[in-house]
């Protein structure tokens, strides 16, 4: 997968070795060096990436996303919750109403938290940062993890019955019929709303992207090689619950965390440590907890937390083992 | 007329609650605005998605900060 960026490479190079004039044979070049060279391909694949599924998008509303799940039991529904959370906007602020809404329309308790579960982990700005950084097969590896985790996650809490740790009032929530989904949009009118996209995520993140790979690049030039290794390598057992407990407070900073971690792998972080950390950092967050405690109680919470946390580090585990 | 911006506090449902305002002084409009944090009412509404644009009654937008444009139309159409 290299090969297509390989004009940003050029790029980079030119400008750190010609334009700036720094000796390639310093720290500094190699930070400086990598530094541009993550900027320009991860705003390069953000930008395809969230025009691409926010397009995508503009055909996936809550309203029919609910409607097809209704009344749905069975593995295949999990799947499916899990898929259309992929493609899925997640904005922590917004999980309370689709919760209701997909209680409303009786869409199982599992197959709501499938979907709850995979949203935020399977995100396209997320999905296109990594790629961007640790290429395609670890973005595709926590893509499928982050779809199973959400199918097993789901499942478990529809086996245990948890329905009555949901607070009462959301059974007598009517969900009115008012908003009424724009039909049969036009090509032109899916492209605005797509562009639209590109311009609100790249705007609200670009600073951190920028923070994380500054810090990344400064790690990345002068850090020893293989000090992780030593430290936090597939020897050290505990490495993986700690990079997810470190994890779970940094939620609103994963963009800028994953060059970071970029830079962490090159230094000996083993890869299944290192996606680990990143799951646990989107999926499990303080703020969306808070928000949730609004509809769910608190045992539901901690079975919540409990299985997506243990899942994380059994994935961890799995692909330090694998890879 | 009445303007209700349904969200729980979200930073976008600041920004719509805002671009409202703006717009409501740009064109001398008068309207009364209100923001809807209870889940029952948003829900009621069908709406799942926030920030959404209820005026007198009917769902405008949900899932997105509306434009100035957008709203010029609405409050002055």
């Amino acid at each position: 997968m290299t090969d297509i960026f390989y004009p940003f490479q050029w790029i980079a190079d030119k400008l750190t070795y010609d334009v700036i004039g720094i000796n390639p044979e310093t720290h500094l070049a190699a930070s400086v060096n990598f530094i541009i060279y993550d900027v320009l391909k991860i705003f390069f694949l953000l930008s395809v990436m969230i025009f691409a599924i926010s397009y995508i998008r503009t055909y996936i509303t809550p309203e029919k996303t609910r409607k097809v799940l209704g009344g749905k039991k069975g593995l295949r529904y999990h799947l499916m919750a899990s898929l259309i959370g992929t493609v899925s906007p997640f904005c922590s602020c917004s999980s309370v109403p689709l919760f209701i809404g997909f209680v409303e329309a009786g869409v199982p308790l599992g197959v709501t938290f499938s979907f709850l579960i995979t949203s935020p982990l399977v995100n396209e700005a997320a999905v296109a940062v990594l790629w961007a950084t640790l290429g395609f097969k670890a973005t595709a590896i926590y893509v499928v993890s982050g779809i199973v985790l959400g199918v097993f996650g789901g499942y478990l809490i529809g086996v245990l019955k948890l329905e009555k740790y949901v607070e009462e009032f959301v059974y007598k929530i009517k969900v009115g019929n008012a908003a009424v989904e724009p039909e049969n949009l036009s090509v032109k009118e899916r492209t605005g709303t797509a562009f639209e996209g590109v311009k609100e995520i790249v705007g609200k993140i670009w600073i951190y992207v920028v923070i994380g790979v500054s810090i990344g690049g400064i790690f990345h030039g002068y850090a020893p090689e293989g000090i992780l290794a030593k430290y936090a390598g597939e020897g050290n057992l505990l490495a993986v619950p700690i990079a997810v407990i470190l994890g779970v407070p940094l939620y609103s900073n994963v963009m800028g965390m994953i060059p970071i971690v970029e830079s962490l792998i090159g230094k000996g972080l083993p890869i299944g440590t290192s996606l680990a950390f990143l799951m646990s950092v989107t999926a499990v967050s303080f703020p969306e907890m808070i928000i949730l405690k609004k509809v769910l109680k608190n045992e539901l919470i901690a079975v919540f937390v409990s299985i997506v946390a243990l899942s994380i580090i059994f994935t961890g585990y799995l692909f330090n083992i694998l890879l | 007329m009445k303007i209700e911006i349904l969200g729980t506090g979200c930073p976008k449902c600041k920004k719509t609650k805002e671009t409202v305002e703006k717009v409501l002084k740009e064109t001398g409009v008068e309207a009364e605005v209100v923001k809807v944090e209870d889940f029952e009412t948003i829900l009621n509404y069908g709406v799942m998605v926030t920030p959404a644009l209820v005026i007198d009654g009917d769902v405008k937008l949900a899932g997105k900060v509306p434009g100035p444009e957008e709203i010029r139309n609405w409050i002055t159409g």
